[in-house]
């Protein structure tokens, strides 16, 4: 009888500690984190890239990457996809004849695959070591190597399938666009946009970029529309927020003097969907496209991040070790009593 | 409790140096050669890993799948002094050495993954840690249960040297980590799972769900009894031993409990989130399902009725068919549901390649290899009144 009775202590001592995690539930609950206020990114405009990889020559020069070859005669860089080595890749959608662009049928397309920097980064969520983080202030996704296990997490974790691992090394380390934070102390920001040469990808705070994507968006087709290049000038940001002032300070992160490059192009026939504007909560690199961004190859995503819910499991079974410690309690409980009846029984029985 | 005599443990005896034991050395020697060439060149060198696939067998097999293959000494532990069923207790001390290989392995085999092997003690620097990784909450716990499950092992090795003050000391303060034992792999364990959730949309609707830590969890234990079921069929007829079914009769009772629970858990979770047509489209996912599901289900009818848990035999093929479909859950979730969503579709592919295989077979040989080496000079199996023929 004593067996049965003890048996029934064990459940409910598991039953109490069970309660004890359901109770403290609410609390850790998490929600998805937004783009800090000052988060800066890039806009992406499929519309206006002409695929002249200037882009992806100027990244793998800002990064000191190799070039990688997928031709016999390893004549230039011809990456397929981004690698450890290629952060940042322009990627054609092809269809049918091909006979016009940004035509989802018998058209093609372009698609930047470069990181998102997320608002709230499941690689960020994933690294154990925190080799992985988000600048609190510029949002910007960056890695240390100095931290790096080379575990992998954030490379599985990514819905876009950006820090990527390089296995051609024996000290390998992941490979991703940092958004080219080691040129902004000497006034330089992201190389892909300082290079491109149609403004199909351009720097700024995503506040104003995503201003500047509606402000795209309301065009139509084939009207005239101001494109600026490089990156969003305080002018253009005073003049999207239709106040005088805008909404910072002049050449907030001390960008070099660049002339304005602001050109007259022709609205495309965009879809009315900003990517990257609810994407897993937001992301600070914004997308337009005039093709269905499926095609293009980025992931369709839910409005809350991965991380949310992942942390919020982890935070309500192990928030500040209240439950482990709650069924490591009523563990000991039984098992001190269990025990010490197993020793007497163990010395009866030799 | 105290009605429960057992004979005590002995050492098994016998010769060291036989066939098994020569083929674990081989397959051993083949893994050390291969990880030479791994450590030289990197990952890529020996590995199918490509930018799609960051994680092959050596995550998904040795560590994921052979850690909850290790589950047994926590199964039974809790059983026997949680749950105060001392009539299992002659099961414990060989559940826990196969527990106690299984996961000082996958830990040890966690660092010929790892790309930046060098930067590990980062796992465990204040500086450094993430307390908001599942990854960090896995590796420590795993970590901290390797330690604990050496000291519950260690009266085998103080009762074998003599030592008996200091396996007194030990024995003091067991209870404290019998329950460490129990808590920490029920942390990790389900927390295995839960390494799922922040991927996402990139894991099929099949596997992915909030309920991960639950599922992972449940089938860790019903795993754990499994592997008592075919360790202790395995054993018994390798050295010649009367098989325990007195006691492995009532203890698959108690695994088909905890796999009723998991079944009710899995099919209602797939019904709630809508997502069982997707069993239903001819797929590699959907064949892949049907074995992890009909895996688990058949020993429900193997062993259902008490008279067949008493067949030795039907006892080994359902312990064996519950190990497969832990063993696909995990596979399912981390590598056959597993698709990046960027680039061409289905651009990129795994399989593991033979040098993976060989290392993984090496890792298993060194568990079986260690398991005959110390049941045959310590005190771990029930002692036999026959003494076992070679």
């Amino acid at each position: 009888m004593g067996t049965r009775r003890d048996f029934l202590k064990g459940v409910l001592a598991g039953g109490a500690a069970a309660t004890a995690c359901v109770a403290s539930a609410p609390a850790a609950a998490r929600e998805t984190r937004p783009r800090p206020p000052e988060a800066m990114g890039l806009l992406y405009d499929s519309t206006l890239c002409v695929g002249c990889k200037a882009c992806v020559a100027a990244c793998k020069t800002a990064n000191d990457n190799p070039a990688e070859f997928s031709t016999l005669d390893h004549l230039w860089d011809t990456p397929l996809d981004t690698s450890g080595h290629t952060f940042n890749l322009i990627k054609m959608y092809r269809n049918g004849t091909m006979d016009a662009k940004d035509q989802e049928v018998n058209g093609f397309a372009f698609m930047k695959t470069s990181c998102m920097h997320c608002g709230d980064p499941s690689c960020v969520s994933a690294c154990p070591v925190s080799a992985m983080t988000k600048d609190p202030e510029t949002g910007v996704v960056g890695y240390n190597p100095d931290k790096c296990i080379g575990c992998r997490y954030c490379v599985a974790a990514c819905p876009f399938g950006i820090p990527k691992y390089q296995y051609d090394s024996p000290t390998g380390r992941i490979g991703k666009c940092e958004l080219c934070r080691h040129r902004h102390k000497d006034g330089h920001y992201s190389a892909c946009a300082e290079v491109c040469p149609t403004g199909a990808t351009l720097f700024g705070r995503t506040e104003d970029l995503l201003a500047e994507a509606k402000r795209r968006l309301a065009h139509k087709p084939g009207q005239p529309m101001k494109v600026p290049r490089g990156h969003l000038r305080p002018a253009q940001v005073r003049m999207l927020s239709g106040k005088p002032e805008g909404k910072g300070a002049m050449n907030r992160h001390g960008w070099r003097n660049e002339p304005d490059q602001t050109y007259e192009a022709v609205a495309g026939n965009y879809l009315q969907h900003v990517y990257g504007e609810k994407e897993y909560g937001g992301t600070q690199v914004l997308k337009l496209s005039a093709v269905n961004f499926q095609k293009l190859g980025m992931p369709d995503l839910p409005p809350d991040a991965a991380a949310a819910l992942s942390e919020t499991i982890q935070h309500t079974l192990y928030g500040n070790l209240i439950m482990p410690f709650a069924v490591l309690g009523a563990m000991t409980y039984v098992a001190k009593r269990n025990v010490k009846d197993e020793e007497s029984s163990d010395q009866g029985g030799k | 409790m105290a009605n429960n005599h057992h004979a005590s443990p002995a050492a098994v005896g016998g010769s060291l140096v036989n066939a098994v034991t020569l083929t674990c050395g081989v397959l051993i020697a083949l893994m050390a050669a291969i990880l030479v060439v791994r450590f030289l060149f990197g990952l890529g060198a020996v590995t199918g890993l490509n930018d799609g696939y960051p994680w092959g067998i050596w995550v998904v097999v040795d560590v994921v799948i052979g850690s909850a293959f290790a589950c047994g000494g926590f199964s039974v532990a809790m059983l026997v002094y949680i749950f105060n069923r001392g009539e299992y207790h002659p099961l414990v001390r060989p559940a826990l050495l196969a527990s106690l290989f299984g996961y000082t392995l996958a830990a040890a085999g966690v660092i010929f993954d790892l790309g930046r092997w060098w930067n590990v003690w980062n796992m465990f620097w204040p500086g450094s840690i993430n307390p908001n990784s599942v990854m960090f909450e896995v590796a420590v716990c795993i970590t901290l249960y390797v330690i604990v499950m050496w000291i519950e092992f260690s009266p085998v090795v103080l009762e074998k040297l003599g030592k008996d003050d200091a396996r007194r000391k030990v024995g003091k303060a067991m209870f404290f980590v019998i329950a460490l034992g129990t808590v920490l792999p029920m942390m990790h364990q389900s927390s295995l799972g839960t390494l799922l959730v922040v991927l996402g949309v990139q894991i099929h609707p099949l596997w992915q769900t909030p309920l991960q830590p639950l599922l992972y969890l449940l089938t860790a234990i019903t795993m754990g009894y499994a592997v008592v079921l075919f360790e202790s069929c395995l054993t018994s007829t390798a050295y010649r031993r009367k098989i325990e079914t007195h006691m492995l009769t009532p203890l698959a009772k108690i695994m088909l409990g905890f796999l009723a629970v998991y079944l009710v858990v899995r099919v209602g979770d797939l019904l709630v989130r809508g997502a069982l047509p997707k069993a239903f489209v001819p797929s590699v996912e959907a064949l892949c399902f049907w074995i992890e599901m009909l895996s688990m289900a058949a020993p429900l009818i193997l062993i259902g009725a008490e008279g067949n848990r008493r067949n030795p035999a039907r006892l080994f093929l359902a312990g064996l068919l519950l190990m497969l479909g832990g063993a696909m859950l995990r596979l399912n979730g981390f590598l056959i549901g597993y698709e990046t969503n960027v680039g061409d579709a289905g651009g990129f592919s795994y399989f593991p390649t033979l040098a993976e295989v060989l290392v993984t077979a090496g890792m298993f040989a060194i568990e079986v290899l260690g398991y005959i080496v110390i049941t045959r000079r310590f005190p771990v199996l029930p002692r036999e009144d026959v003494q076992a023929a070679h």
